[in-house]
């Protein structure tokens, strides 16, 4: 303890009088990104934070861990290809897997709503369980909190993560070289249309499942191999685009990519199309992109497909020097147009 | 995808572009009138596609960008009203009023609640018996039919807690108003595709008469929009005027008759405000007298017009095509898609909107 009081923390740009949180804020966009940049980052600044990775990395006693959490509020509970359950397992151990980490334990806090089905728990829990075996996890902590009737929707659920970093392993945006290779490991967009059917309001009738799965296994055999990967990164909320965007700026490089290279299932896209939803930007829970040396891009494309979940990797772009930040893409017609983040909300409670 | 991927061929679009480029002498300006098209071209490029001196000029085809701001503030008084629920489109929950905007008024409490059809509005009337139920009705000619459609099985159904807060537009008399001022320079237009599917094109031959200039009804695929450039340059070259469907696959001449009767039934046509443009004169409709009932401005009182914003924003320029996006000095710094100085900022459809996501300028590093 210090012997003098901490000065009174005050934000550097206070909100204006009466503003009010929008749900753009949790979107996964500019506004989060803002929030982040405004709010999170001064009040609590450190070294880890401050790398604004997927999760710290920290040396405790000569192990180097990466340290992450998540919270789970997709509305419905379940959905094609996953549920709240398996969604808050995979979410955290890919957010781990994005530092390099193998993931290791999970703490999870469940916060319930009073009159849920006890069924209903006992579902999400035998899904975590079992997303937990497939991902080689240990559910090691938690916490119960049960909310009035109204006061929650069903079931929230908080997972946080710890893993293990082997070393000498750096994987970071600023990291990423100007001829890097982009790496995408399979088609876009699965998980949010997915969601999107099951809550029904749109009257959608598909056959898609969300993409739901856990990444550790194909990016620890890309590291093993000793692909020289620079960065990693999971396209969940704001989709691939929000997520090159944010490595193009923190990198200081610009990343250029190939529409016609970019695989998103027909039925994605037909449903897209009618939404005039464009599928970089829709969310996934199973994808990622990797930043890749070009020598090891056929390589590392080759112990990617080996794994279930990124059996469809392919090349989408590279790094270039060009102007600091930007993502450009040359459109299917051959024209060349800028990709920016997410720019609002595109599906509050998508995860 | 069927019916997609044929329009979205690079190499039929190189195909189309080189026509193109042998066909022109001089330099001529084309003015796509529809949002959805502004959209497209600048997400594919297809302006880099046309030869050195054809321009495409933006038109006012964005419904959301020229609804008049007190509708939106009509809109949003109504959702801060207790016992209202108003339905919308969500592309008009970030359009700026006077003061704020539907997203504040939603985190403050208001019930609004994001539909994607006026039916959907009529349901959740059907499921609240105890509140006002109010559906925003924006849109051309081609949201007129479905929304009119919800005023008349409200009737039927004689649902007494459902009304419409109507602020329809019609795109001749837009395109007329553009072609009438004054130093205009759009030389041939493209007519939107689904507007002549329902209204069909005769409404169109008038205008290709009086003004002696091509319009060419167009789809919304890179291919249709590069053709329909294609045919207004070929009439423009050999000296021609006349009204041409690109868009054949879908337009028929006389597009489609339930639909335009179900609007003759519900609306009638009256002059509307738009935004950053004016008033023009037929312009827009209204409920007719048998629909009176169902006109929320009824219920919760008239939208009472107000002086136009006065700021640095271009957007009646932009949405009129006289100027682009990039010229305005706002563009990008002071004006961006989370903080919009104007509603052709905000819309999806909007031109500043377009620009601004596929054709930034970078100018921060990171």
């Amino acid at each position: 303890m210090s012997e003098r009081e901490p000065p009174a923390w005050t934000c550097p740009l206070p909100a204006a009088e009466g503003e009010r949180v929008q749900l753009a804020h949790g979107g996964g966009g500019r506004a989060m990104a803002r929030l982040i940049e405004r709010l999170f980052l001064p009040a609590f600044a450190n070294a880890a934070l401050e790398r604004r990775h997927d999760g710290a990395l920290l040396e405790l006693g000569g192990a180097r861990l990466a340290f992450s959490t998540d919270s789970y509020v997709v509305s419905p509970l379940f959905f094609a290809g996953g549920d709240i359950g398996s969604l808050a397992v995979n979410g955290t151990v890919n957010d781990l897997a994005m530092c390099g980490a193998r993931p290791l334990y999970l703490s999870a806090g469940f916060i319930v709503e009073e009159g849920l089905p006890l069924a209903t728990l006992e579902r999400v829990v035998a899904s975590m369980r079992a997303a937990a075996a497939a991902a080689g996890v240990e559910l090691v902590t938690g916490d119960t909190k049960v909310v009035d009737r109204g006061k929650a929707d069903g079931l929230f659920i908080n997972t946080a993560g710890i893993g293990r970093v082997a070393a000498g392993c750096e994987i970071a945006p600023r990291r990423v070289r100007a001829g890097d290779v982009v790496l995408l490991s399979g088609d876009l967009g699965r998980h949010g249309v997915a969601v999107m059917a099951a809550r029904g309001a749109l009257g959608l009738e598909t056959a898609i499942a969300s993409d739901c799965a856990p990444l550790a296994a194909p990016v620890l055999a890309l590291l093993e191999a000793g692909c020289a990967v620079s960065c990693l990164r999971d396209l969940t909320r704001g989709g691939l685009a929000s997520a090159l965007v944010e490595i193009a700026e923190a990198a200081g490089l610009e990343i250029a990519l190939d529409e016609r290279a970019i695989p998103v299932r027909e039925e994605v896209r037909a449903v897209c199309e009618l939404l005039g939803l464009d599928p970089i930007y829709v969310a996934n829970e199973g994808r990622f992109v990797a930043f890749v040396a070009p020598a090891d891009a056929e390589r590392a494309l080759g112990v990617l497909r080996a794994y279930e979940p990124s059996r469809g990797a392919c090349a989408i772009g590279s790094v270039q020097a060009g102007a600091a930040g930007r993502v450009v893409m040359k459109s299917t017609i051959g024209g060349r147009r800028i990709v920016d983040m997410l720019s609002g909300e595109q599906l509050p409670r998508i995860c | 995808m069927k019916f997609v991927e044929e329009y979205r061929d690079g190499r039929v679009a190189a195909h189309y572009a080189a026509l193109l480029a042998r066909s022109v002498t001089r330099p001529w300006t084309v003015m796509e009138v529809c949002g959805g098209q502004t959209h497209a071209i600048v997400r594919f490029g297809i302006d880099q596609l046309l030869p050195e001196g054809v321009t495409l000029a933006h038109g006012p085809g964005c419904p959301v960008c020229v609804t008049p701001v007190e509708m939106i503030d009509k809109a949003i008084e109504i959702a801060a009203t207790d016992r209202a629920i108003l339905c919308s489109f969500g592309d008009m929950l970030r359009v700026p009023g006077s003061s704020r905007d539907l997203l504040a008024v939603k985190a403050r409490g208001g019930d609004v609640r994001i539909v994607y059809s006026p039916l959907d509005a009529l349901q959740v009337a059907r499921e609240n018996p105890q509140r006002e139920v109010v559906f925003f009705a924006v849109g051309f000619e081609t949201t007129a039919p479905a929304n009119a459609m919800a005023a008349y099985q409200a009737k039927r159904a004689g649902l007494a807690n459902f009304s419409l807060l109507v602020s329809q537009v019609l795109v001749p008399p837009a395109i007329e108003s553009i072609l009438a001022a004054p130093g205009n320079r759009v030389q041939a237009f493209l007519a939107a595709g689904h507007v002549c599917a329902v209204m069909g094109i005769d409404a169109y031959q008038p205008l290709v008469r009086r003004y002696r200039l091509p319009i060419v009804v167009t789809g919304f695929e890179p291919l249709d929009i590069l053709q329909g450039v294609a045919m207004c340059v070929r009439q423009l070259e050999r000296g021609e005027a006349r009204l041409e469907n690109q868009y054949s696959r879908v337009v028929r001449r006389a597009g489609n008759a339930p639909a335009q009767a179900l609007i003759r039934e519900v609306f009638e046509v009256i002059p509307r405000r738009w935004r950053g443009i004016g008033e023009i004169p037929a312009s827009g409709l209204g409920l007719s007298a048998a629909y009176a009932e169902y006109d929320a401005e009824r219920r919760f009182g008239t939208a009472r017009p107000r002086a136009e914003e006065q700021s640095e924003c271009i957007a009646g320029l932009v949405l009129q095509g006289a100027r682009k996006p990039p010229d305005c000095p706002a563009f990008g710094t002071r004006c961006t898609p989370e903080h919009p100085l104007g509603v052709t900022m905000v819309s999806s459809e909007g031109a500043c909107a377009a620009y601004h996501r596929y054709r930034r300028p970078v100018t921060e590093s990171a």
